[in-house]
């Protein structure tokens, strides 16, 4: 589903994020990717939406090289990923189901369905009964969930998470924790990076170290 | 298809709502666009008034032949003689000095001035018209009745017009110009404005591209916002040249009046006002274009 071919990742100022790395994800995995700040964990996920180009190396995910992706393609690829981002990127300016039918919008969803829909990614993470609040008058734990909704909500087959659970307190994380489980129960490709494997760790098909850009043994 | 309309509709939609969204800052930009192109609109309405009254004299060349004071009705006679025999002439008509002194008595205001007069001010007058336009034939028409005896003076009516007419055709260039430096002002005010929405859209912009937003999804709004300050503007600068006419025409016809003819303001024509409202859309659409193509790149980040 998702191969990595001696990808390597410099950014300008010579620091190598990424190191001769390669990879391959099968469809249906759950894949933790640990490793310390800066071990590459954030950039190998940054190249699967096209955020980052890679170096050298090349990327292929469901079959499309995206290593050398075009500009205008990059949209299309992003609507097959659900991402979550480490700042989670929500819209403060509007209420909780906007934000979640941003997705739709985008890719042009009937607007008399869209909020069917957007509510059924709102009772999945739970925060159906919070549809009119905004995301600002949410707990951490909540607004995360809030961005997972968003993710799920064009129903992707790739699901990618940076540090999911990074202010989160431990029960907050195994809510979080259960709810990508169950999304790949019913088939969806998860890719976690976190930095501390406890939570995770015991859910993960596999699990993948980074040290210095490289897979490295835990 | 479908979705290409949804995406449309839906950017329209967002359009009207950051309009809605901020009142004062939409009314202020529509005034500047309606404000600015009011000035050549307006400019344009007064001149194609007058345009359209300098033709239709300059259309009918017409000379006035002035006999002396101390013409007899022997003398009229002769003159009117003299043209019958004229070649190149359609009609002619003698307009006596008493008739004159009536008709003038019958103005306001100049009645009693006329009174005062000890005797009659006005020469007797034929009103020569002629089958030709050219304005080399009716000069030498002129010259000939003026050498006639007992002519003070011949006087081509149409000359004036033609000069007006050239002034006016100056002054539409002028209009023109003004009409294009204001166009680019106010693709400037819209492109410093769309500036300005992509600034606070910022973030709505980065997590939309994340999500998978494309050029267009992202554009879109900026463009119908442009397009429709445009056309509101456009609106507005018609309402200003509509309401310009209505309180200029009173004073302007009694001009026209003073004159002894029909001048009338006319208010722009269906056609025109089309044209105005559409300019200014399309002024809003480019400024917004511009705007959107310099500013969204480094809006994007990533």
């Amino acid at each position: 589903m998702i191969r990595f071919e001696r990808v390597t990742k410099r950014y300008p100022g010579s620091m190598t994020a990424l190191a001769d790395l390669t990879v391959a994800i099968e469809k249906g995995e759950l894949i933790v990717l640990t490793g310390h700040s800066g071990a590459g964990k954030s950039t190998l996920l940054k190249l699967i939406p096209a955020m980052e180009r890679p170096t050298s190396g090349s990327i292929v995910v469901s079959g499309q090289d995206i290593a050398r992706i075009k500009r205008r393609a990059v949209p299309y690829l992003r609507r097959k990923l659900g991402l979550i981002f480490q700042d989670q990127k929500l819209l403060f300016d509007r209420p909780v189901i906007d934000n979640v039918m941003l997705p739709l919008h985008i890719t042009g969803y009937p607007s008399k369905d869209a909020p069917r829909r957007a509510r059924a990614a709102l009772d999945k993470v739970g925060l159906l009964d919070r549809e009119k609040a905004m995301p600002i008058t949410l707990s951490g734990g909540e607004q995360q969930r809030l961005a997972i909704a968003r993710a799920i909500v064009n129903r992707p087959a790739i699901l990618i998470a940076d540090e999911p659970t990074a202010h989160l307190d431990l029960d907050y994380a195994k809510d979080i924790a259960e709810l990508f489980r169950s999304f790949n129960q019913v088939g969806v490709t998860v890719i976690i990076a976190t930095h501390d494997d406890a939570v995770f760790g015991p859910l993960a098909s596999r699990v993948l170290h980074l040290a210095h850009g490289r897979l490295a043994a835990p | 298809m479908k979705v290409w309309l949804v995406q449309h509709r839906r950017a329209l939609a967002q359009a009207v709502r950051r309009l809605v969204a901020a009142p004062v800052n939409t009314l202020f930009g529509v005034l500047v666009v309606g404000i600015t192109l009011a000035l050549p609109a307006g400019g344009e309405m007064l001149l194609a008034s007058v345009l359209a009254f300098g033709r239709h004299v300059a259309a009918t060349p017409q000379i006035s032949i002035f006999l002396a004071a101390d013409a007899s009705a022997q003398d009229a006679a002769e003159i009117g003689q003299r043209l019958q025999q004229q070649q190149g002439i359609a009609e002619f008509r003698f307009v006596s000095r008493d008739d004159t002194l009536k008709r003038f008595r019958e103005t306001p205001g100049l009645a009693d001035v006329l009174n005062e007069l000890p005797g009659n001010p006005f020469p007797d007058a034929y009103i020569v018209t002629t089958r030709d336009e050219d304005p080399g034939q009716l000069e030498a028409l002129r010259d000939t009745a003026a050498a006639w005896p007992k002519v003070e003076h011949a006087q081509l009516d149409s000359a004036w017009a033609k000069r007006l007419d050239a002034l006016l055709r100056l002054g539409r260039l002028a209009v023109m110009l003004l009409a294009g430096l204001l166009g680019v002002a106010i693709v400037a005010v819209t492109f410093n404005t769309i500036r300005l929405q992509i600034l606070t859209q910022r973030a709505e912009i980065e997590v939309s591209r994340l999500l998978g937003a494309t050029d267009g999804y992202i554009r879109r709004p900026f463009y119908y916002f442009g397009t429709l300050q445009g056309l509101f503007g456009g609106t507005v600068a018609w309402l200003i040249v509509a309401g310009a006419v209505e309180v200029l025409r009173q004073p302007f016809s009694q001009v026209g009046t003073l004159y002894g003819t029909n001048l009338t303001l006319q208010p722009l024509p269906l056609e025109q006002s089309l044209i105005l409202i559409g300019f200014a859309g399309l002024l809003g659409w480019l400024g917004a274009r511009l705007s959107v193509s310099r500013h969204l790149r480094s809006a994007e980040g990533g």
